[in-house]
């Protein structure tokens, strides 16, 4: 029998015992960290030792020190494809999406006959697979990052949209009628009253599109790019079969990611902490 | 009838409104450029029918795509390399079985973490995480990889379809396994129910209306898992080959038949879940 | 005595077309609330109490007679700010402090920041919430909250408050205190009080005037003027005089009530 394997069985069952043992100690800040975080070392701990014990390909799967070798000694180059695709390509994305969605959610707040026609189509329009606008996209915008920030704008936006037009319309009739006892006029009931109520509803739609515009940004890639770009990254080094290279990239878009929704997740903490959902 | 379709429908004409007049604007440049070099003056009547009806436009008018959909669907023998329908339903089935699968997963983990202290504590926390991370973006290399070991065709696809739909069962599982509340759950502790019971008879008739917009969410990032999981890869079928070999070489019309073929097929998946929905929560008494 | 009209209703009805045909809310119903009265609402659900209630505030327009609100009609005493509202709940902004909720109105009106504090303060005072005004909705008790919805409708100082069974979702101890407060803030302002309740004990202990309703359709069955003192301890609740006005109360809504 091998060692490796013996060595992961043994490994994971220690770490299970541990993890069921700290999850039944009264909860506390702790081990609600802890306890992942072991699930998490255990996993790779597996990885590693199962990829060696089968002896599987590098080519196939590496095992997780190879994709952390790949990472340190090509950091420069995926700070290029970092800047590239993240910064440039989704995050302008993002924010003209995010920003044109908010501004027609605004324009449209007075008129309840444009919003009872948008939101099933922007529900609709949600539902698709937008992503295959790349193409199309990709041919009117050039290679340039200036195409994936135009796919990331479509993917955001009816997301974005929908969620805010919702939230517009979250308050209570008892609060619009506490209003309208102040004789409020427009202005004051938007700022006032519906955009703080709308907050929690923006801010799903915000985090929401944090997810769409990295998978926006990368996947656009696929269709066209200069030579640089996560996308680009990925699709020429599964051809080369680089795997461990193509890893790295997938570690550095894990870290954009969740980095990304993290501050988004914090910015709406800071904001909302009012909303039940935030209290708890 | 107007109350309730009237400003969807207005919208959506608009949307075509819209669509025709860009056609025009967009397409402008390479009717001029033609007419300048057979050396003709280009009305505007004769710039619009030039601009929605050119070979390869910039951007198609509608008339054009329902064109190519007709030509291609309901034209051609449902077999041929050069039918919608072929590429519909290679793309069809992965995401189905993608789906299925995702579907069971996702319910079985839900399961799971709503019964063990331990599993909750340890898997939700990267489940929710891994929501935030751009799964789509390794699509292409689990294609490579299950190649390399010799699987190959509707598997593959399926996998990654699997992985996009199955986020969304587990947490709107373990929300609607957890839906019951504390007088409900005691009440089953006054019956000395045991777990099997109380899972069959409280937690998962309370979990359905959960499961189904778990299930249209999960359905729709399938289709999208299976359309991306076939563009890298230099494959020849389905919808997401079509788009990749239309971007190839600049057959607009093309690509935009198969991206709407591809948004009916979103929609009708979509719809065919709601309609079990209704079904379901009717037959429940949960229905609104 | 020469008084001063505040409300007058004239044969004031309002229909709701609901898909199960019509509803009257009010039908042909006649009021005349005077300057300082403290006017008590009763009768079960559905007598249209909370719909007057609302025709007054220009929150519902009635479908037939007239009313009028400080010789104005309700929409021209809305833009004039000339009440404050009391909702069922204290429907208090949860994204604002206790303070800040009470500065909305005064924000909307106009009013300078010296002002606004300097009415936030008076008013929290008044409801005895002082020191309560930078915390937040959710981390008061709902008797609390419901004093802060009472500074905020105090806080612009109309003369006429509209309140809505606003003690409705309280506790019985609770309610008792903030009766007497309440009947001490009528004291010390003077101001004219409609309330909206379905607690006999409750109106009669408040009211000066009690205005019995019916529902199906809602109409007003009997105006009782109360004789007793404007000084009221909470033990008068006892005395004959009170059971008496309660006994009549009781009658009034049983006779609305006859034939269901």
């Amino acid at each position: 029998m091998n060692m490796y394997l013996i060595g992961a069985l043994v490994f994971w069952l220690v770490a299970w015992a541990l993890n069921v043992w700290l999850s039944n100690l009264k909860p506390t800040r702790l081990t609600k960290l802890l306890v992942p975080v072991i699930f998490g070392i255990t996993l790779l701990v597996i990885w590693e030792w199962v990829v060696r014990g089968l002896e599987v390909k590098a080519v196939l799967l590496p095992p997780p020190t190879m994709i952390g070798v790949a990472f340190v000694s090509n950091i420069p180059t995926l700070w290029a494809d970092f800047i590239q695709t993240f910064v440039k390509g989704a995050l302008s994305g993002y924010f003209i999406g995010c920003g044109a969605a908010f501004a027609t959610a605004v324009a449209i707040d007075r008129s309840p006959f444009l919003q009872k026609g948008l939101l099933p189509v922007g529900n609709f329009v949600a539902a698709l697979p937008i992503i295959g606008m790349a193409p199309i996209l990709v041919m009117w915008f050039g290679f340039g990052w200036q195409s994936k920030a135009a796919v990331v704008v479509i993917m955001v936006f009816f997301p974005m949209l929908v969620n805010t037009v919702q939230g517009m319309q979250a308050q209570t009739s008892m609060q619009r009628d506490l209003m309208r006892t102040y004789a409020a006029s427009y202005p004051q009931k938007l700022l006032k009253l519906r955009l703080p109520a709308a907050a929690p509803f923006i801010f799903n739609g915000l985090k929401i599109s944090t997810t769409l515009a990295l998978i926006g940004a990368i996947v656009a890639e696929f269709f066209g790019s200069p030579t640089v770009g996560m996308g680009f990254r990925i699709s020429t080094e599964v051809g080369r079969l680089a795997l461990d290279m193509v890893w790295a990239e997938i570690v550095v878009a894990a870290i954009a990611g969740s980095a990304f929704y993290g501050v988004v997740a914090l910015l709406e903490k800071a904001t909302t902490f009012w909303h039940p959902s935030q209290r708890g | 009838m107007w109350q309730k379709f009237g400003p969807v429908l207005t919208v959506v004409l608009a949307i075509f409104a819209l669509w025709y007049v860009m056609a025009v604007v967009m397409n402008a440049n390479w009717a001029y450029d033609k007419a300048k070099r057979a050396d003709v003056e280009l009305g505007f009547s004769e710039l619009v029918v030039d601009t929605w009806s050119q070979k390869k436009p910039r951007l198609p008018a509608p008339h054009q795509i329902a064109e190519e959909l007709w030509n291609t669907t309901a034209m051609k023998s449902i077999t041929s390399k050069r039918s919608l329908v072929f590429h519909s339903w290679i793309t069809l089935s992965s995401t189905l079985l993608g789906f299925a699968m995702g579907t069971v997963l996702g319910i079985l983990l839900a399961v799971g973490i709503v019964h063990n202290k331990a599993m909750n504590l340890s898997v939700m926390p990267w489940v929710i995480a891994s929501q935030t991370i751009p799964i789509l973006a390794i699509a292409p290399m689990i294609i490579v990889v299950l190649n390399a070991v010799g699987i190959s065709g509707l598997v593959p696809k399926a996998v990654i379809s699997m992985y996009l739909s199955f986020f969304p069962v587990v947490v709107g599982m373990v929300k609607g396994l957890r839906a019951p509340d504390a007088m409900q759950m005691d009440q089953m502790r006054t019956w000395n129910a045991s777990k099997w019971t109380t899972f069959w008879a409280l937690r998962w008739p309370s979990s359905v209306p959960y499961l189904f917009p778990s299930l249209k969410i999960g359905v729709a990032a399938a289709l999208v898992g299976a359309i991306v999981a076939e563009l890298p890869t230099g494959a020849v079928r389905g919808l997401g080959a079509r788009l990749l070999a239309g971007s190839y070489y600049g057959q607009t019309i093309q690509i935009w038949s198969a991206l709407l073929m591809a948004a009916a097929l979103a929609a009708a998946l979509v719809m065919v879940i709601g309609q079990i929905e209704k079904y379901a929560l009717r037959k429940m008494g949960m229905a609104r | 005595m020469n008084q001063e009209v505040v409300i007058e209703a004239k044969k004031l009805s309002l229909t709701f077309e609901t898909n199960d045909g019509p509803v009257h809310a009010l039908k042909d119903v006649d009021l005349t609330i005077n300057k300082g009265d403290f006017v008590s609402f009763i009768g079960p659900s559905g007598c249209g109490k909370t719909t007057f209630l609302r025709v007054m505030a220009d929150l519902e327009q009635p479908t037939g007679g007239e009313i009028s609100v400080n010789g104005m009609t309700p929409e021209e005493a809305r833009l004039k700010r000339a009440y404050g509202y009391v909702f069922q709940a204290a429907g208090l902004y949860p994204w604002r402090t206790i303070g800040g909720n009470i500065r909305l109105p005064l924000e909307i009106m106009g009013y300078s920041k010296a002002e606004q504090a300097m009415r936030v303060d008076e008013v929290l005072e008044l409801v005895h919430l002082d020191g309560f005004a930078k915390k937040f909705p959710w981390q008061l008790s709902g008797g609390m909250q419901q004093r802060a919805s009472i500074a905020r409708a105090l806080s612009f100082d109309a003369d006429l408050m509209l309140m809505d069974e606003p003690f409705g979702a309280l506790d019985e101890i609770v309610r008792d205190h903030l009766n007497e407060q309440l009947l001490e803030l009528w004291a010390a302002t003077n101001k004219t009080i409609c309330f909206v309740t379905h607690s006999i004990p409750e109106a009669v202990y408040l009211s000066s005037k009690i205005v019995v309703m019916s529902p199906r359709p809602g109409r007003v069955t009997d105006v009782i003027e109360s004789t007793l003192p404007r000084e009221r301890p909470l033990d008068i609740r006892e005395s004959q005089e009170f059971l008496d006005i309660a006994h009549r109360v009781r009658e009034g809504l049983r006779a609305g009530h006859g034939d269901d």
